[in-house]
């Protein structure tokens, strides 16, 4: 138990995927403008990330162990295949939930945070809970990353900024603050 | 014959430059910057993710482009996709076999290479469309681009953060080292700093242009009414 939980704050906070590996900086910088999306695209986010564990893991066990060339193949085609066959079914069964979702899951399918997830994940070694626990923290942590992002940039829009900062020079500025901060999380590891 | 090869050859090296610096993927476009920040802390490590992205690109976009007319529309992205991965697969046995100091270093980041935008951006916008020379000129002009943006980067940070520059010293022993550069934290601040640098000089570029065109116009108000009046005379 103990061990998954720290799976999960790793993932979360200390070794958040945008802030301190740079994954998904993509949607972080183009698309949090408004707090209300980003935090839908974080939670399309976590949902794409838990199937892409069952799907890393499922590969990783049963099929790569006899052709470990296909490995990053087969993990970008199944995942994409399977997020789209997820997206029909819930379009058919909860219409509502594929509204919230809706137009993210196809877009965040070949972000680099989810192959980067299955690739993290298979190469720590981990089992199918680990796995899952581990795509929650990752989801988690991306979707506060988005979520903090889209609030400060917010709060900036009132702001009188030079015009020379606008735009994706201040992101950046704004995303190195954000990501000095976690830096502090890590503190969490030594201490245990 | 002699004109059309020499406009052939000029819109080739319109291509390659294009690329270079009018549309930076890194610095105008903003596009590819998971790995141009994660593995540009010291400028051996960028410079080896920049040839490797090259690499990909360039063999991916020639292979698009023979391709070009053989790929269905419909699954065009899927098979983008796929022929990026193999390369890509190639690429990171390659550095394992060969290089296997710089592939433990970058790690999982060669694989994340397939997930790059600058290089499904280039099949989908151009090499898909175009000739084979075109997309191979197109491709080596961002490919190049990319890596100036890296190297630049890399160089930066690895020069502050650790005081040495391809692990050679630079300072004497009473420098002390930025470490932030080094971290997560100083790739986002340098890269946004590098971006200022570049709106600064944009700016300074559009502001000398519109003195230029604002005296063109004055002189040529100027050329105009003298004109005008000349002929009235004559007309009188």
């Amino acid at each position: 138990m103990g061990e998954l939980f720290w799976i999960f704050i790793s993932a979360l906070l200390v070794n958040n995927f945008v802030l301190a590996y740079f994954l998904g900086i993509c949607p972080f910088l183009g698309v949090s403008n408004k707090l209300e999306t980003s935090f839908r695209l974080g939670l399309a986010n976590i949902f794409v990330m838990l199937i892409t564990a069952v799907c890393a893991w499922v590969l990783n066990t049963l099929i790569l162990p006899y052709a470990p060339y296909l490995r990053l193949i087969s993990f970008i085609i199944v995942i994409a295949s399977t997020v789209q066959f997820v997206e029909m079914a819930i379009k058919k069964m909860s219409p509502e939930l594929f509204r919230a979702l809706g137009i993210f899951l196809p877009l965040i399918t070949t972000n680099c945070a989810i192959l980067g997830l299955a690739l993290f994940a298979t190469n720590k070694g981990y089992d199918l809970l680990e796995s899952l626990v581990y795509a929650l923290g990752a989801g988690g942590g991306v979707t506060l990353a988005f979520v903090l992002m889209a609030g400060i940039r917010e709060e900036s829009k009132i702001l009188d900024i030079p015009k020379i900062v606008e735009g994706t020079a201040l992101s950046l500025i704004i995303a190195g603050v954000l990501s000095l901060t976690f830096m502090g999380f890590a503190g969490m590891f030594s201490s245990n | 014959m002699q004109a059309s090869q020499t406009s052939d050859r000029h819109r080739i090296a319109e291509e390659f430059l294009k690329g270079l610096w009018n549309d930076n993927p890194v610095f105008v476009m903003v596009l590819g910057m998971c790995p141009v920040l994660a593995v540009s802390n010291t400028a051996i490590n960028s410079l080896a993710m920049g040839l490797s992205t090259m690499f990909v690109l360039v063999f991916s976009s020639l292979l698009v482009s023979t391709f070009r007319k053989l790929i269905p529309s419909q699954v065009r992205i899927t098979t983008f996709i796929i022929i990026i991965a193999t390369f890509v697969t190639l690429v990171d046995m390659l550095l394992a076999a060969h290089f296997p100091f710089i592939h433990k270093e970058l790690g999982a980041f060669i694989s994340l290479i397939v997930v790059n935008c600058v290089i499904l951006g280039r099949q989908e916008a151009f090499s898909s469309k175009n000739a084979p020379k075109y997309a191979l000129a197109d491709a080596l002009g961002v490919s190049a681009g990319f890596v100036f943006a890296l190297f630049c980067l890399g160089s930066i940070r690895e020069i502050l953060g650790n005081g040495t520059f391809f692990n050679l010293p630079l300072f004497g022993a009473n420098f002390e080292p930025w470490v932030i550069m080094i971290l997560p934290p100083g790739g986002f601040f340098s890269l946004g700093f590098l971006l200022l640098l570049f709106n600064r000089i944009k700016q300074k570029r559009d502001a000398a242009k519109s003195q230029l065109k604002a005296a063109a116009s004055w002189k040529q108000n100027r050329y105009t009414t003298e004109y005008v009046t000349e002929k009235d005379e004559v007309d009188l």
